[in-house]
């Protein structure tokens, strides 16, 4: 058995270096370290969004491993075709692997392609029980098409269809809920990542690609460009999301929830500490920043019972 | 019906069962479906199959005809046979994903039990769903009958996955009137089937062994280069469906022309149209030749790539020539009129016919022969009083 040091990040790159992305992208530093932890046995299948024109414009390619874009809302259906070939392929002697070998179908959405328009054909994946892993990378808005909002931009952030005025805050609705989502389908594996964490963000992805059957990975991707912060903070800005309990790092293994950072509600960070650092927060009147604190704590203590609840039974 | 080389039976099959046992015959190895009427019995039956062992085929049941498309685009591009069937609703929501197989060079095959689109809702047979998708890059053919519907599958898979076309596939076949009816159809012997359709070869499967990026995304600087190849690719496979046609007649002995004809010989009034009209048609042309009429049928059985030559060569020299379609295109007339309109404007004057468009079967409405026969009888009409322009309904309740 090959020994596997928990903080090893190996030195091959799948996702090539001379890619488009912004400097300072939380997304793309996600996807090298998400590709790290895949390995070479992967079929990697993009949504349209900054992952797929960042990587991809032709003649040129990022991908070292095989990977396959076709539209924007349809990664989920692409992902199922791919690994129900590879059944049929194998069963029917088409196609040989040594023994031991699995080749892991990967889907990359944003959290438009993943909680908004792909909703639909992820869902249907997932409810069909195909083998496949799918990380949302989430800088919570269309960022492709130029910052407009999504069902996973969160209560009072500024986008462009969804801006700030006398008659507005700002997004209205407070961020869709996609893991729980994910949870409901009843699949083995969902967790929550961030790559501010790496070495969390690769044992997830290693989990991942172990479990038989979906699995599904909501990675927040701090978006310079999009959230309005200097380059060098998105690495800071994905720990003050998970440290004021923003975005909190959990697993769900066949149903039981468990936090990769156990904090308890007392020891978060103010919410205040993480939106001042982001213009698109810039606009929000202290009663909106407390409203916002009410939430994040409510939810926090939801999810700590969940954990209790579900590793009690 | 032809002689037919080799072992074969005749059975009685509904026309979408045809098609469910051409998928079979083909040995597909996944499909990707969405129930919708009168598209429903073929994939009930390809269930069937795949549940009681007759086809070793991954069967998908997706949650849409857009996953449907995407899930088989997916499966093709890693070099597996692929098929999906769908009807007016479920082609249109699959209609953005329709230009990718076509451009990313995939070769699925799909089959389209021809229906009409709401509002409002209406289940039954047209072409208004055909018409739609004509610009998606695929190659179309329409099936007159459940044998067409067999055979035509038959060459939808050789062709698409010959390594020099890579093109996707669509039959067409009309809803409840061919997908519903019971017919006698020639089975051929598996073996035959199995040799004629070897299992593909697609050159560049998504495969870690051999890592490719596939539906990269072209800058102004290379789109139109793109789309030239496509272009290329699907005027090429013109020739190459002229040698499906002919390999299939070898070895099946029924033979399939882009254009066919119906004691068209002499005639001056030619009738053009597709699907299984052109069955009924083919009554009212006999009608009228009994009381000495100058009349003969022309089927568009190749749609894409539209067979232009072909078109003139059946149509150059005759009179009039009276287009029936089941289709409209709102503020402009019958599409399929238009095309053959523009594949006539390069012939020289006095061997242009003059054309006269008709529009009906619409939602299911049913021809009989006895109007077709007033369909040729209009036609005299409005070309004797100049009536040329336009389109006039069949049928229609006033
Ligand atoms: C059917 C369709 N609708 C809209 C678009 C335009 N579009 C392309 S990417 C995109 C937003 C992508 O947002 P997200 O999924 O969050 O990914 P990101 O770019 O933020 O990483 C939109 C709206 C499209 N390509 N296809
Ligand atoms: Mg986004």
């Amino acid at each position: 058995m090959a020994v596997r040091f928990e903080n090893e990040i190996p030195a091959e790159e799948y996702f090539a270096p001379g890619h488009r992305a912004c400097m300072g992208c939380g997304e793309a530093l996600a996807v090298r370290l998400v590709c790290k932890a895949l390995g070479k046995d992967v079929i990697i299948v993009t949504a349209t969004g900054c992952v797929e024109i960042i990587s991809s414009a032709l003649p040129w390619t990022s991908w070292r491993v095989p990977w396959i874009h076709t539209l924007f809302e349809n990664v989920g259906a692409v992902v199922s075709g791919i690994e129900s070939a590879y059944k049929a392929l194998l069963r029917k002697g088409r196609k040989k692997l040594e023994p031991g070998r699995r080749i892991k179908v990967v889907g990359f959405a944003g959290d438009g392609g993943t909680a908004d328009i792909g909703l639909q054909a992820l869902s249907g994946a997932m409810e069909r029980g195909h083998d496949f892993l799918y990380v949302c990378f989430d800088n919570e808005a269309y960022m492709n098409t130029g910052i407009q909002r999504s069902g996973s931009t969160p209560y009072g952030a500024w986008t462009t269809t969804a801006p700030h005025g006398a008659k507005s805050i700002g997004q209205r609705t407070w961020k869709k809920n996609m893991p729980e989502i994910a949870v409901a389908h009843g699949i083995p594996y969902v967790a929550t990542a961030c790559p501010s964490y790496p070495y969390d963000l690769m044992r997830k992805v290693r989990k991942a690609v172990e479990t038989q059957g979906p699995s599904y990975l909501h990675v927040l991707s701090p978006c310079c460009t999009g959230w309005r912060f200097e380059p060098k903070l998105t690495i800071k800005l994905g720990r003050l999301a998970v440290e004021t309990g923003v975005f909190p790092l959990y697993e769900v293994e066949n149903g039981v929830y468990k936090l990769s950072i156990d904090m308890d509600v007392e020891s978060l960070k103010p919410v205040r500490e993480y939106l001042m650092l982001q213009g698109r927060f810039r606009h929000l009147p202290e009663s909106e920043i407390e409203k916002i604190q009410e939430r994040v704590v409510s939810e926090y203590k939801k999810l700590r019972k969940k954990v209790r609840m579900s590793q009690e039974d | 019906m032809n002689e037919v080389k080799g072992m074969s039976r005749k059975v009685a099959l509904e026309g979408s069962h045809a098609v469910s046992e051409a998928v079979r015959m083909a040995d597909v190895d996944v499909v990707a479906a969405y129930p919708i009427t009168p598209q429903t019995h073929i994939v009930e039956r390809i269930a069937e199959m795949v549940a009681n062992g007759e086809l070793d085929a991954e069967f998908i049941c997706v949650e849409s005809e857009h996953s449907a498309m995407s899930a088989v685009v997916g499966a093709a591009a890693c070099g597996a046979r692929v098929f999906t069937c769908t009807a007016g609703q479920g082609l249109e929501l699959m209609h953005e994903v329709l230009f990718v197989p076509s451009a990313m060079r995939l070769p699925v095959v799909a089959a389209i039990a021809n229906r009409a689109l709401s509002a409002p809702l209406n289940v039954w047979g047209d072409h208004s769903d055909a018409m739609a998708v004509r610009d998606c890059g695929w190659i179309q053919m329409f099936a007159e009958n459940a044998q067409q519907a067999f055979d035509l599958m038959l060459c939808a898979y050789r062709v698409a996955e010959r390594p020099d076309v890579l093109l996707p596939a669509m039959v067409h076949l009309d809803g409840f009137h061919v997908s519903h009816v019971v017919e006698p159809v020639l089975l051929p012997e598996e073996g035959a089937v199995r040799e004629f359709l070897p299992p593909s070869e697609y050159p560049f499967p998504l495969d870690p062994d051999r890592p490719v990026s596939m539906g990269c995304y072209g800058p102004p600087y290379i789109y139109t280069e793109v789309k030239k190849a496509q272009e290329v690719a699907i005027e090429n496979a013109y020739e190459k469906i002229l040698e499906t046609f002919k390999e299939f007649k070898e070895v099946f002995g029924r033979e399939y022309r882009p254009v066919e004809t119906y004691r068209a010989e002499g005639a001056d009034i030619l009738l053009l149209m597709m699907g299984s009209y052109s069955e009924t048609a083919a009554l009212a042309v006999d009608a009228l030749r009994e009381h000495g009429e100058s009349v003969g049928l022309v089927k568009l059985r190749l749609w894409r790539p539209f067979p232009f030559e072909e078109v003139c060569r059946a149509l150059r020299g005759v009179e009039v020539v009276c287009v029936f379609e089941r289709a409209l295109s709102f503020g402009m007339g019958g599409p399929l009129c238009s095309e053959v309109r523009a594949a006539l404007y390069h012939l020289p004057e006095g061997k242009r016919p003059k054309v006269v468009s008709f529009v009906g079967g619409l939602g299911g409405r049913d021809v009989r022969a006895e109007e077709f026969e007033n369909v040729l009888r209009r036609t005299k009409e409005r070309v004797s009083s100049g009536e040329l322009e336009g389109f006039e309904f069949v049928g229609l309740r006033e």
